[in-house]
């Protein structure tokens, strides 16, 4: 139904429409994980992960949904799903790769209550998208939150070192760092063309 | 323990489901009445509409708007029952995000008349002056929609052009520093002009039978 | 089982004030901003997602701890997500029955209510562990001192935006606008204004109070 380009759905998703610099979703973990480089990665990766298993059932639970018309069950079986996709990635990662489970610790299960995860379920389904395309979209909003989580971190790793203000320091600096990153980010509106 | 999780996913069910039928009726009046609202701003003079949908057989249907999603074409009457144009939707890829539109179609100027954006994200200030801007408005009074010789397509493609350069009646005056926004309202109203009016046009008869 | 309270002041009343100034959710506690920054570009729509949130905040407050005893330890965070998830389904349909155009203009967000880390939060932490009246009421303290934070942003975005307050004109006269303060980068400024005051009033306050000076 949905007359963009694959490139333009990653790209907006990534880039002009970033979650985090232009909708604020994903600021809880945005602020809390974004201190240092290496934690930011590898959220980054879990997080990208998780929506694309997300968008996948999500959209089966809308063709569902439709199909025996019961609109109002979508938020909660959205929620229930994108729960339980973060238990089985857990899980995954625990019996994979403890060492990695280790290193992400405690932002593992707080991807359930990350605003984007949901965001990006509910705005494919407003916007319609074929399979294809919530893959490709849930993809671009992975990158353009670890993007962003990436970028803050090594603007914070730096600003930690430099001499701050007392009263500005810790969030408040954040949040004027991201205020930045999102005005430099506006400048991508329009790439891709119409 | 499933069976506590399971009982109040019940109890969860029970209460999402009532404020859906309890809301329901007042929801889907008001959607009706806005889209009324709306039709009666882009075809002035309208005093009653309805709602059609394409058969695949090419026929036009009279139906309701219980489908969502479903796309449709709404002709508009006057006092005395005669079909004085349709108002159709239209959409195109903004600047932020998708533009959505209604526009009327008057049948005897051939022409657009009227033109409400439904659905906009555009940066204010920017691009949301193509619901602001007085004289981006004026392009709309009567937009050229004639359709060719053999009706199977627009005679002239509606397009926007850059501000003041505005030449011939097909085409749209654009909005000096709001241009992607301008030239996607151009844009969502020549590929439903193009795709809906030669069939509207060859139909005529489906919807002046007053049901 | 037992409220915390100041021993002092009547359990009841702290419980509801603590969430408006020393507990609060945005200023202090820095949770629940996902959902909302988004939509907090004017005052009307900061006012109805703050409200909104606070009645999901309430009732689920309310239901997590009438039901406490019942839900069994494992499953409770899925059973807090089912109960919260509920009721905001519910209210965004009230909201969509009240005023179509609200609707239109908070979107997915109010769906979004649902993650917003202060709910879960609240009934983690206090919902789940006291009765049904001092949860009320935490629930509606919180609430107040989140829609109050959102307001507190809203409108200065609006009034520095667009130049209006609810939508009427705020300055005589004509007034150019910064857009940029409607704009997402501007949430984040006005947010970080708001937070830099506030820590300058409780740093004032916390410094007032060891000099031994009257507060």
């Amino acid at each position: 139904m949905s007359q963009e380009s694959l490139v333009s759905i990653f790209l907006g998703a990534s880039l002009i429409n970033n979650f985090v610099l232009a909708y604020f979703l994903g600021i809880c973990p945005f602020l809390g994980v974004s201190s240092k480089l290496e934690t930011a990665t590898r959220m980054g990766g879990a997080v990208t992960f998780v929506m694309l298993i997300s968008s996948m059932c999500a959209y089966g639970i809308q063709a569902l949904l439709v199909a025996i018309d019961a609109p109002y069950l979508k938020l909660i079986s959205f929620i229930a799903v994108i729960a339980s996709a973060v238990q089985l990635v857990e899980m995954f990662i625990k019996k994979t790769s403890p060492a990695l489970f280790r290193a992400l610790g405690i932002f593992l299960p707080l991807i359930t209550t990350n605003c984007a995860i949901l965001a990006l379920a509910l705005f494919q389904t407003n916007k319609g998208y074929g399979f294809v395309e919530c893959l490709v979209y849930a993809l671009g909003g992975g990158v353009g939150f670890t993007l962003a989580l990436v970028l803050m971190a090594g603007l914070r790793e730096k600003l930690a070192l430099a001499e701050t203000p007392g009263v500005v320091r810790g969030t408040a600096l954040a949040l004027v760092v991201a205020g930045l990153l999102s005005v430099a980010f506006m400048g991508f509106a329009g790439l891709g063309g119409s | 323990m499933y069976g506590a999780l399971v009982g109040i996913g019940a109890i969860c069910g029970l209460l999402i489901v009532s404020a859906f039928v309890l809301t329901e009726p007042t929801i889907e009046r008001k959607k009706a009445e806005a889209l009324e609202r709306a039709i009666f701003e882009v075809l002035p003079g309208t005093a009653s509409s309805a709602h059609f949908r394409l058969r695949t057989d090419g026929r036009f249907e009279r139906t309701d708007l219980s489908q969502p999603g479903e796309p449709l074409v709404h002709p508009a009457y006057d006092v005395s029952g005669e079909l004085i144009g349709l108002a159709l939707e239209a959409q195109a890829m903004g600047y932020a995000d998708t533009i959505r539109i209604l526009y009327g179609y008057s049948i005897e100027s051939e022409a657009i008349v009227g033109v409400k954006v439904l659905e906009s994200k555009e940066t204010p200030g920017l691009g949301d002056r193509i619901e602001t801007d007085a004289a981006f408005r004026e392009n709309f009074h009567a937009l050229d929609a004639r359709l060719a010789e053999g009706g199977k397509a627009l005679a002239h493609p509606i397009r926007t052009v850059k501000h003041g350069e505005k030449a011939n009646s097909w085409e749209i005056d654009g909005i000096t520093g709001a241009t992607i926004s301008s030239q996607a309202v151009g844009r969502a109203l020549d590929a439903s002009a193009a795709s809906w009016l030669p069939d509207v046009r060859r139909r005529l008869a489906d919807f002046r039978r007053m049901e | 089982m037992a409220s915390d309270s100041n021993a002092n002041v009547p359990p009841s009343t702290d419980e509801f004030v603590k969430g408006l100034w020393r507990e609060n959710p945005v200023f202090v506690q820095v949770l629940g901003m996902c959902p909302t920054l988004a939509v907090s570009n004017t005052a009307r729509n900061a006012l109805a997602m703050g409200l909104a949130t606070m009645v999901v905040l309430v009732m689920s407050n309310a239901v997590i701890s009438a039901i406490r005893n019942l839900i069994p330890k494992q499953v409770r965070i899925a059973s807090f997500i089912l109960v919260i998830a509920s009721f905001v389904t519910v209210v965004e349909y009230l909201i969509q029955a009240i005023s179509l155009e609200l609707h239109k203009a908070l979107g997915a967000f109010i769906s979004l209510i649902v993650v917003n880390c202060i709910i879960l939060g609240r009934a983690e932490a206090f919902a789940s562990k006291n009765r049904l009246l001092p949860s009320v009421l935490d629930g509606l303290g919180m609430g107040l001192g989140f829609t109050f934070a959102l307001f507190c942003l809203g409108a200065v975005r609006e009034v520095v935006g667009s130049g209006t307050l609810f939508g009427v004109a705020a300055f005589p006269g004509a007034y150019q606008e910064w857009v940029i303060m409607i704009l997402p980068a501007g949430g984040f400024f006005t947010l970080a204004g708001w937070l830099l005051l506030f820590n300058h009033l409780e740093a004032r306050r916390a410094e007032r109070a060891t000099t031994g000076a009257t507060p």
